[in-house]
């Protein structure tokens, strides 16, 4: 996963050296890339464009469906269902934003305080991977039960007036709320948030640190002006691979919360395998789809790292 | 007062970790118990009735012997085209490289529903049966990308110096592969199999839209979160959890071990 962006002044290293192979040698990366390639563009490119195609069908399924280029489809699916996709985009951003200030602090610890418990701590951030997530989702039912332990101490230090002013929880409950559902998103996503802070922590120099302070920098200082500017490949593509797929999911919002928190996710999934509207499926899941990659670009731009991806 | 500015990064990284880890000890606590209800979200009393038989509910072995299935076969097939195409991407200059790229990155800047519901578009247009092969079929798709990152990142990072140093030793193309190319290359594979098949066994949201009525393991969850849930599935939760941290311990042992055998 930390994988993903690659450090760009290895691309550089690399450089092959220039010679002029035979014919038959320049084609190797073409017989390389063949298998891999072809099953992208059948199983991944091809489906986007019959995808493309169903949201400007119309038709019933009883009837069959058949291509209208009828665009009002997408019209209509932005004007019913806006609600959902402001909630997904607020529930996911809020989830990215609590991720990223839960999980610095453990970055930070893994990378420079540990020591000798560095790789136990990071087996205890991976290893969840490996267990069905689902599960541990479920696991917050308990954990976020009505009367339980956790909503007892929210109430007794009144916690739950505030969010519940604040419109994230309903009376003494916290299941079934927006906040309950922003809770599993951040729980579900913060090692996506971890494991990319932590690779660019990792890769700073501690001498910058020590150099910082001979400069009679204090430590919130050498932390603004050093160490975070630095971390920032990490924050990018952390911040990204939290936001991206908490604003597709559906599965927090249908364990955790209840129809007035549905996402944009639950509404897809019920188009297309209950309702069996297909036309509205797709054109809502090419909505999402632009709506997340247009957010990207800008991201990406602003933050001024555009080589990383 | 002192104390607790110095280590404020310990106590919050440690609270995180807490966050990280609650539900996984809830999972486990929650194997032991014998709930009343067909929902095992409240404690009631302590058995080991779950443990002495892990598969005593109807299909939930089959459905993880199912996701084991295709989570191998997955991690195989994604491995293997994955790493063919990262070093393609490294090793060589060509045309359409960028394009290339673009294409591998694409799966990765996209949220996973789209994915599952364009899959699901081109199966029902073509008139495929729904079931073990479309499942197996979109795991390699969107594991693919994951391992291309991973190998992609390894073989930066190796020096092209010792493949000369092998050729100039007179090691054919296939020996240097072999001998000098792939035992470096060897973590970077490994990290993108094992990624896969994390990705794939736990894979929901691509399975729920193209498995028809096949059950993998997590949509025997997913259903038992509707019917009810057997404390089974804590148990093997639990286990999943004990033999993940066992088998990544294990690992870096081993690299550790390497590590020092071989001193720079």
């Amino acid at each position: 996963m930390t994988a993903t962006v690659a450090p760009p002044e290895a691309e550089a290293a690399t450089e092959p050296p220039v010679h002029r192979p035979s014919v038959r040698k320049r084609l190797v990366p073409y017989w390389l890339l063949l298998p891999g390639i072809l099953w992208l563009l059948v199983f991944f490119v091809l489906p986007m464009i019959y995808q493309a195609s169903t949201s400007v069908q119309t038709g019933s399924l009883e009837e069959g469906f058949q291509v209208t280029w009828h665009f009002q489809t997408y019209w209509d699916a932005l004007t019913e269902y806006y609600p959902q996709f402001l909630r997904s985009l607020l529930y996911a951003g809020t989830a990215t934003v609590l991720c990223l200030l839960l999980g610095y602090p453990l970055a930070y610890l893994i990378a420079f305080k540990a020591g000798r418990w560095r790789n136990l701590l990071l087996v205890l951030v991976i290893a969840p991977f490996f267990t069905s997530f689902l599960i541990r989702t479920l696991a917050w039912k308990t954990i976020l039960a009505d009367g339980g332990p956790v909503v007892d101490v929210l109430n007794t230090l009144h916690v739950l007036d505030v969010t519940s002013w604040l419109g994230m929880t309903e009376g003494e409950r916290v299941l079934a709320t927006p906040l309950a559902v922003v809770c599993g998103l951040t729980y579900n996503f913060l090692p996506f948030m971890i494991l990319p802070l932590y690779t660019s922590l990792e890769r700073i120099d501690t001498r910058l640190h020590e150099a910082a302070g001979d400069l009679y920098a204090r430590p919130a200082t050498t932390f603004r002006k050093v160490t975070f500017p630095l971390s920032m490949p990490g924050v990018v593509s952390g911040t990204l691979l939290t936001f991206i797929p908490a604003s597709g999911d559906y599965v927090n919002a249908e364990l955790l919360g209840s129809t007035d928190t549905r996402m944009i996710g639950n509404v897809i999934q019920s188009q297309y395998l209950r309702i069996l509207d297909y036309p509205t499926a797709a054109a809502l899941s090419f909505i999402l789809m632009a709506i997340v990659l247009i957010m990207v670009t800008i991201y990406i731009r602003r933050a001024g790292t555009e080589d990383l991806v | 007062m002192r104390w607790l500015r110095r280590n404020l990064v310990v106590i919050f990284g440690l609270g995180t970790l807490a966050y990280l880890i609650l539900p996984n000890v809830v999972v486990t606590v929650f194997s032991f118990n014998n709930p009343t209800g067909r929902f095992n979200y409240a404690w009631q009393e302590f058995s080991l009735d779950a443990w002495k038989d892990p598969c005593g509910v109807a299909d939930l072995c089959g459905s993880l012997s199912l996701s084991l299935q295709i989570a191998v076969w997955a991690t195989i097939g994604a491995t293997v085209l994955g790493t063919a195409i990262a070093f393609a991407l490294v090793r060589y200059r060509f045309r359409a490289r960028g394009a290339v790229n673009s294409l591998i990155f694409l799966p990765m800047a996209m949220p996973e529903i789209v994915m599952a519901a364009s899959l699901l578009a081109l199966f029902l247009n073509m008139g495929i049966q729904l079931g073990f092969w479309t499942i197996l079929i979109a795991h390699i798709m969107f594991c693919l990308s994951f391992v291309v990152a991973a190998v992609k990142a390894r073989v930066l990072s190796m020096d092209p110096r010792l493949e000369e140093a092998a050729r100039d030793l007179y090691a054919g193309p296939v020996q240097t592969f072999v001998r000098v190319t792939l035992p470096i290359a060897a973590p970077g594979i490994a990290a993108g199999a094992l990624l896969s098949f994390a990705l794939s066994f736990d894979d929901f949201i691509i399975t729920n839209f193209n498995s028809g009525n096949t059950v993998t393991f997590p949509m025997f969850v997913w259903g038992s979160a509707q019917r009810g849930t057997p404390v089974q599935i804590n148990v093997i939760g639990t286990a999943m959890f004990v033999i993940a941290v066992l088998v990544v311990l294990a690992g870096q042992m081993v690299g550790n071990r390497r590590k020092n055998a071989q001193p720079k």
